[in-house]
């Protein structure tokens, strides 16, 4: 049968952005894929050749705004590394409680794009309002409610606003009972579990030497997390578990995000419990030592990575972001390969893409 | 494997053309040079379990240019910083893709934005830029517009 190529997007409900995705198919069947990213391409990095250390900070929140606390999380512990700030013991567990608030509104932005990917509107409708409840709490800490611009190089901007706690905890309690209420809809239903079981198989090994991470590495039953694996902030004095799924497809990366949402609710109750007093934020020098730095995080679609090179000046000589969907995405065709064109939103939306961490 | 055992068994396998620089808890930094990288590469990936690339990326140092890894290992949780110097007139370097798939974009990147070439990279092509881009943009002799 003749084959031929077909282009999804740069503008197609699939894409969850801009980008193109062109698949060779034979029939209905696809035999090959490409992805083609770069229409988003801001020159991230060469922009903040130009700019002070601290004047970068709202800019990495627009690296995603899905988890743009996350961002700027990880291009302040890459400063810190770099100028050697020691950050007080309160502003990492404010971190941490920000950090998973931030985890929970992106999985629950994922869920609800994937419930629309598959003809599920309800689960689009109940994701997108659960979502508010985090994102409120967000702006409550930091006044804005998708760019933070919280995060400090040595701490965070201010301390948590009175009664937060008490907020936050009543949201998780509802949050709770609300994911149960998600199970039912999305597990309940025989088309979502068709459409995903058995579907994007990406086998362990595969994952691990295409350097895919993430929830989409621990859908492929590898318990790897950087949370424990290389600890930041406060995490190992936290008690929790890594999420993982055995099953390979986009019902096991599903699974994985579900789990970690409970996970980050337990992680935040916890944080609560053990939360010091104590200052926020500690000075930090203006001019970074002549040397280099890098720090990685687990951001909510996986590893973040932030390479630096300090020159003795105000600004960074050079500043390299790794992108986990960047990565995750060079990935895709193995996981498209063999499946039906009609699997390929359920196959695009299980990993969760962001564009602009990925053209950056 | 702690990370005193990784740094010896690359001193025993690379006598010469690669230099330790540093060793922290979970993190290793280290020199090396051009000709040895995809040996000390194939040496990292089948002896010492360096499973996962996290990161590839090129410096332009004005004088030079530099290519930097960060492998890490998911067994022995530990994060391997390679820096390898190339001539500026020769920006080129053998590529890493053939054992890691993950390396496969990072080096179209760095390619795509520095110049540098990657020998035996499946598809070396520019991946964010048009494919008739005339430049490389990251490089420091790259002006924006009103410097």
């Amino acid at each position: 049968m003749a084959e031929m190529w077909i282009n999804m997007g740069p503008q197609h409900p699939m894409t969850h952005g801009l980008w193109n995705l062109r698949v060779k198919v034979d029939g209905e069947t696809i035999v090959d894929a490409e992805p083609v990213v770069g229409y988003l391409h801001r020159g991230w990095e060469k922009l903040v050749e130009n700019r002070m250390y601290p004047q970068i900070i709202p800019l990495s929140d627009r690296l995603c705004y899905g988890a743009s606390m996350s961002w700027s999380h990880l291009y302040c512990l890459t400063i810190e590394e770099l100028m050697d700030v020691e950050v007080p013991e309160r502003a990492e567990y404010i971190r941490v409680i920000v950090l998973e608030l931030q985890r929970i509104a992106s999985h629950l932005m994922w869920l609800a794009a994937y419930g629309t990917d598959l003809g599920l509107l309800t689960g689009f409708v109940y994701a997108m309002r659960e979502r508010e409840l985090f994102l409120d709490l967000l702006q409550s800490v930091s006044g804005a409610r998708m760019t933070y611009n919280y995060m400090r190089i040595g701490g965070v901007r201010n301390d948590l606003p009175p009664n937060f706690e008490r907020d936050c905890l009543r949201t998780l309690d509802y949050f709770e009972k609300k994911l149960d209420e998600y199970e039912q809809i999305y597990d309940g239903s025989d088309i979502f579990l068709m459409r995903t079981q058995d579907i994007g198989y990406l086998k362990p090994a595969d994952a691990i030497n295409l350097g895919v991470t993430g929830p989409t590495l621990r859908g492929s039953g590898v318990k790897i997390d950087i949370r424990k694996h290389d600890p930041y902030s406060v995490y190992d004095e936290l008690d929790w578990d890594i999420c993982t799924h055995p099953d390979c497809d986009c019902y096991a990366r599903y699974r994985v995000r579900m789990d970690e949402m409970r996970m980050s609710c337990h992680i935040i109750r916890e944080a609560f419990k053990k939360m010091p007093d104590g200052p926020v934020r500690v000075k930090v020098p203006r001019n970074a030592p002549k040397r280099t730095a890098f720090a990685r995080v687990e951001d909510p679609r996986g590893e973040g990575l932030m390479y630096v090179i300090g020159d003795g000046t105000d600004r960074p000589f050079r500043l390299k972001v790794r992108s986990p969907i960047f990565v995750t995405v060079s990935a895709v065709p193995i996981m498209l390969k063999g499946y039906k064109v009609a699997d390929v939103p359920a196959i695009m939306g299980s990993v969760d893409m962001c564009l602009g961490e990925t053209d950056r | 494997m702690t990370e005193e055992a990784i740094v010896d068994a690359v001193r025993k396998a690379f006598p010469e053309g690669v230099t330790i620089g540093g060793v922290a808890p979970r993190r290793i930094f280290a020199r090396a040079d051009r000709a040895i990288i995809y040996k000390l590469c194939e040496f990292l990936k089948n002896q010492l379990k360096f499973d996962h690339v996290s990161c590839v990326t090129g410096v332009d140092r004005i004088d030079r240019f530099q290519v930097v890894y960060h492998l890490s290992s998911y067994e022995n949780r530990c994060v391997l910083e390679i820096t390898v110097d190339i001539p500026r007139d020769d920006p080129e370097i053998d590529s890493i893709s053939p054992l890691w798939g993950g390396a496969n974009w990072h080096e179209r990147e760095t390619y795509d934005m520095f110049g540098i070439r990657f020998k035996n990279h499946p598809r070396l092509e520019r991946i964010f830029l048009p494919e008739d881009t005339q430049f490389f943009p990251f490089r420091k002799d790259f002006k924006l517009g009103r410097q």
